[in-house]
């Protein structure tokens, strides 16, 4: 946790998906497990793989490849679920393999540029430079698009 | 009555009064003991005793007035201080709760200073 | 006061606690103020129901002090008050009286609602029935009870007005103690105590009038004190503290200045007896019911949710145990068997066991449509009775809260459509008063619920005619009564000629369909013209656990809910015919059903050559009772599931109505059975638009 009361520094998780890094914030991370096939959902979406059992509770997969608009992933055991909270819902998000924990000063991100015709833009909110890398720090909020209303069956 | 009081029974059927009460005595370092009505509160004071009561008026089963004509029966308990809920508008409970052999009144809603002020008139 | 008291105010933290105690107290408070009006209307004359209502309305009112909430506590203070009148027998408890109570519980029960979601009630809500509650408490002229036989002292005090002056100054008090003051338990080392907190203070005891041995009462009082104080604290200050004792004692408080005039001459010591405090008649003591409280416990309702969710783990996992030994095991030991069996037995009656804590009886819903047929009274002018049976009848928690939708609108409906009015019930003889009767029971393992009325019935002709117009049905179709019944559930159908304040709002019998059948739920409509209507709700007694059949599909396991499966079958090629360009029929039995493949419908593999000799299909039905064969690779046999939301982290999904976690861990999906064949019947129809 890092509020350190001088720099309010912020903590992110940076992880691999294909052969880009991005990264968020820890405070959104509840866990890391590895992969199990999930059971897939009629009707969704391309980059919702299916949902898997988390402890008794039921958790949609994201494939953040998909939804990043890269190649949807191949998912085998080597990869990886990052859980994570968003706005009380549990989502658990399909990447290559998680990387490192990084402290950031706020100085420290820069702005996107603005790319209207990238998928990937609508969820990078900064880039960082690690040791040469280019790091894409995402937010989750619209990982799961709500349902259009009208289409719902009885 | 030597040291401070310890233990204070408090008798009303409302939870919400039981916990203001509760948190308002164990804030002032009393032990306290909690009873839902009447007879309910002659059987907690058997067990556990008290040093000084706190009883509501209104309550099923056996009310204010009557569970403390029958502390006050008990031999044990003929002085042990009884300070009875009343609220503002009922100034003639306090006179029948005092005939009856209460020992003083607080005024609903208390505040914990206004109650811990009349524990220490009475103990 | 003294400064260096330590108690302050509480905790912004605890006093949120006892907030939310409060309010959850008001909710019961409010359900008792209720039952015990309605049997006040009915007659009930037992003279501990007025008690109870006042009991409710006055811990309402002194727990809305603690939480300033002005408006309610004015409101409550005048509801008591008026009920004192009652409880004194000063005002009769006439039926327009219990009647004026019950529209002030519902205010009362509103204005409760407004404080805890931190709302304004508007005048006009509560400004008629606040005056009618006024006059009734303002019946007698007296305001308070007076009591002639209080022996009340005069306290002499010898107060000559001096200006407040700065800085400390002396006082004297002289106090002598009545046995009186012993007798009520206060204590005269206490005061002196308390008053030498204000200051310095010199005791003087004056014991002059203790008597020798012979004539010593142990219960009679011969002490007096005077205290000297020196104190920077004023007169009121001094006298705060024998608030208590006055009328017990006598009391001079003077400043050191003035001549102190000594204390009256006392008066002979009065004897024991006449000290002891007098008998008082006990307001209430009631019939020697077991309080309340001590047979039931509250308890948390996340620990309850957590203990199912962990039965049901335990359930999986003791079918995962089963599957696994019989799997492990070459032969079967019957000791082994026995003793699976034992304890799939045991877990079972556990689940029933924790299923049952939370399990509570519809009687708070029902409340709800009490006050709602009162509204809907004053709404249409009709007069309504109602009565309820089987309120103890007890259901899931979450389905209770599901429940009060169905039945609002069933309610609703009985009153705007199904009672006549007054006049027109009279010039048929029927009483003026229309009859509703809610019931509720358990049946077959499901709770069955009854909204009837005894009004105009269903005109089968006019609901007829409009099912035509509207091309729900086609002009020359034979349809039986109940066929027609059951029309106005059909969407976009009302026959209300006008949009009235109760059924209007714009929903229709089918969104309440919808709903029931949502919960897997079935609900129907029967009536004699004439006679009135009944309209029945059966729902699952919960909604936590089902029964299904396990199937799987393309290789992933599928649930299909019992309810809707009428059995299972293993189409030979021969029954299996085509329509059009895309629809596949079974034949069953004479009749033919659309072939659903599953796998191809949920996404789950390729379109499958629908001729293929292995396959094994599910014979099920919709809500509507429309039939369909399901394909599936396999029956795996029936389970009983956890229920599982998918919308608690994602959203919902069509066709799919939940989720369970079977044996080996992973995520079954539970079919919505309507869904599939609706949606199976979109794609033909578009199919064969297309095409």
């Amino acid at each position: 946790m890092s509020e350190s009361a001088n720099e309010a520094q912020r903590e992110l998780i940076s992880f691999r998906v294909g052969e880009q890094f991005f990264c968020v914030d820890i405070m959104a991370v509840r866990e890391i497990r590895g992969w199990s096939p999930p059971t897939p959902l009629p009707q969704s979406p391309l980059f919702v793989t299916g949902v898997i059992n988390l402890r008794g509770q039921v958790l949609p997969i994201v494939d953040m490849a998909a939804r990043l608009g890269l190649p949807p992933a191949e998912a085998t055991a080597r990869h990886v679920i990052i859980v994570v909270s968003i706005a009380g819902r549990l989502v658990g998000v399909l990447v290559d393999a998680v990387c490192d924990i990084v402290a950031v000063a706020p100085d420290a991100l820069q702005q996107p540029p603005d790319l209207t015709g990238e998928a990937a833009s609508a969820f990078v909110t900064g880039l960082l430079t690690d040791e040469d890398r280019l790091i894409s720090l995402v937010a989750l909020d619209n990982l799961i698009p709500p349902l259009d209303t009208g289409s719902q069956a009885a | 009555m030597s040291a401070a009081p310890k233990t204070i029974l408090t008798v009303d059927d409302s939870r919400t009064m039981r916990d203001m009460l509760r948190l308002a005595l164990a804030e002032a370092g009393y032990r306290v003991v909690q009873a839902i009505d009447g007879i309910d509160g002659l059987e907690r004071l058997d067990a556990e005793g008290a040093d000084v009561i706190i009883t509501d008026i209104n309550m099923p089963n056996l009310d204010g007035l009557g569970f403390i004509e029958r502390v006050r029966g008990d031999l044990r308990h003929r002085a042990t201080p009884i300070l009875v809920l009343t609220t503002e508008s009922e100034p003639e409970v306090k006179d029948r709760a005092r005939k009856a052999g209460a020992t003083g009144w607080i005024v609903k809603p208390f505040n914990p200073g206004k109650l811990v002020d009349a524990i220490r008139r009475v103990a | 006061m003294a400064e260096h008291r330590p108690v302050g105010v509480l905790s912004p933290e605890s006093l949120a606690a006892i907030r939310v105690v409060f309010f959850q107290e008001c909710e019961e408070h409010i359900a008792d103020i209720e039952s015990g009006l309605t049997a006040l209307e009915c007659g009930d004359c037992d003279p501990e129901l007025v008690n109870a209502v006042f009991r409710a309305v006055h811990s309402i009112k002194g727990g809305a002090g603690i939480f300033e909430l002005e408006a309610l506590v004015q409101f409550a203070h005048r509801f008591e008050s008026a009920l004192a009148e009652v409880r004194a027998d000063r005002v009769e408890a006439t039926p327009d009286v219990v009647r004026v109570f019950l529209r002030a519980a519902d205010t009362l029960a509103d204005l409760v609602q407004a404080a805890r979601d931190g709302q304004a009630v508007s005048l006009d809500r509560t400004g008629a029935i606040s005056e009618e509650l006024e006059r009734l408490a303002a019946s007698q002229a007296a305001a308070f009870e007076t009591f002639d036989d209080l022996d009340f002292e005069p306290r002499p005090i010898a107060f000559t007005p001096l200006p407040p002056a700065a800085g400390p100054q002396t006082w004297r008090v002289r106090f002598r103690p009545h046995a009186s003051l012993y007798a009520k338990g206060n204590e005269p080392l206490v005061l002196i105590r308390e008053l030498g907190r204000l200051g310095e203070a010199v005791v003087e005891l004056d014991a002059e009038q203790v008597p020798m041995l012979d004539a010593f009462d142990a219960e009679d009082s011969y002490l007096s004190w005077t205290i000297t104080l020196t104190t920077t604290a004023d007169e009121a200050a001094i006298l705060e503290v024998f608030e208590f004792v006055e009328g017990d004692c006598e009391l001079v408080v003077s400043r050191e200045a003035a001549a102190a005039p000594p204390l009256p001459a006392p008066a002979p010591a009065p004897s024991a007896r006449d000290a002891a405090p007098e008998p008082v008649e006990p307001r209430s003591v009631g019939p020697a019911a077991a309080p309340k409280d001590l047979t039931a416990i509250r308890v948390d309702l996340p620990r309850v949710e957590r203990l199912v969710d962990l039965v049901g783990e335990l359930v999986v996992h003791q079918a995962i145990l089963a599957e696994r030994i019989s799997a492990e095991t070459s032969r079967r030991s019957d000791t082994v068997a026995q003793a699976l069996d034992d304890l799939s037995q045991l877990t079972r009656d556990i689940q029933e066991g924790v299923m049952a804590i939370r399990a509570q009886p519809v009687k708070a819903v029902f409340q709800r449509m009490a006050r709602l047929v009162r509204e809907a009274e004053a709404a249409s002018g009709k007069r309504v009775r109602l009565v309820v049976e089987g309120e103890a009848t007890e259901v899931d928690r979450t389905v209770i809260e599901r429940l009060t939708e169905p039945l609002t609108h069933m309610v609703r409906n009985a009153v705007a459509h199904g009672l006549e009015s007054p006049e027109r019930r009279s010039a048929l003889g029927k009483p003026v008063e229309g009859l509703v009767r809610i019931s509720a029971a358990q049946r077959g393992g499901r709770i069955v619920i009854e909204v009837a009325d005894d009004g105009q019935g269903l005109d089968r002709e006019r609901v007829r005619a409009l099912a035509v117009a509207r091309g729900l049905v086609a002009e020359d179709a034979t349809l039986v009564d109940e066929d027609i019944d059951n029309l106005i559930f059909a969407p976009g159908f009302s026959t209300a000629d006008s949009i009235s304040d109760l059924s209007g709002r714009g929903v229709g019998l089918d969104v309440v369909r919808r709903g029931v059948q949502a919960l897997g739920g079935r609900i129907s409509v029967s009536s004699l013209r004439g006679a009135g209507s009944t309209f029945t709700l059966s729902l699952p007694l919960t909604l936590a656990v089902l029964d299904g059949m396990l199937v799987s599909v393309g290789g992933h396991g599928l649930i299909a809910p019992l309810a809707s499966l009428i059995e299972t079958v293993q189409p030979r090629p021969a029954d299996i015919r085509r329509l059009g360009a895309s629809t596949s029929l079974l034949s069953i039995r004479g009749s033919h059903v659309p072939l659903i493949d599953l796998g191809r419908a949920l996404g789950y593999a390729g379109a499958r050559e629908t001729a293929a000799p292995h396959g094994v299909a599910l014979l099920v039905e919709d809500d509507a009772g429309e039939q369909a064969a399901l394909l599936v690779d396999e029956v795996l046999g029936q389970r009983q599931v956890v229920i599982k939301s998918l919308e608690a982290n994602y959203r919902p999904v069509e066709g799919v109505a939940a989720a369970t976690i079977l044996g080996d861990g992973r995520v079954a999906l539970i079919l919505d059975i309507t869904a599939v064949i609706a949606a199976e019947r979109r794609r033909a129809d578009h199919a064969n638009v297309a095409a």
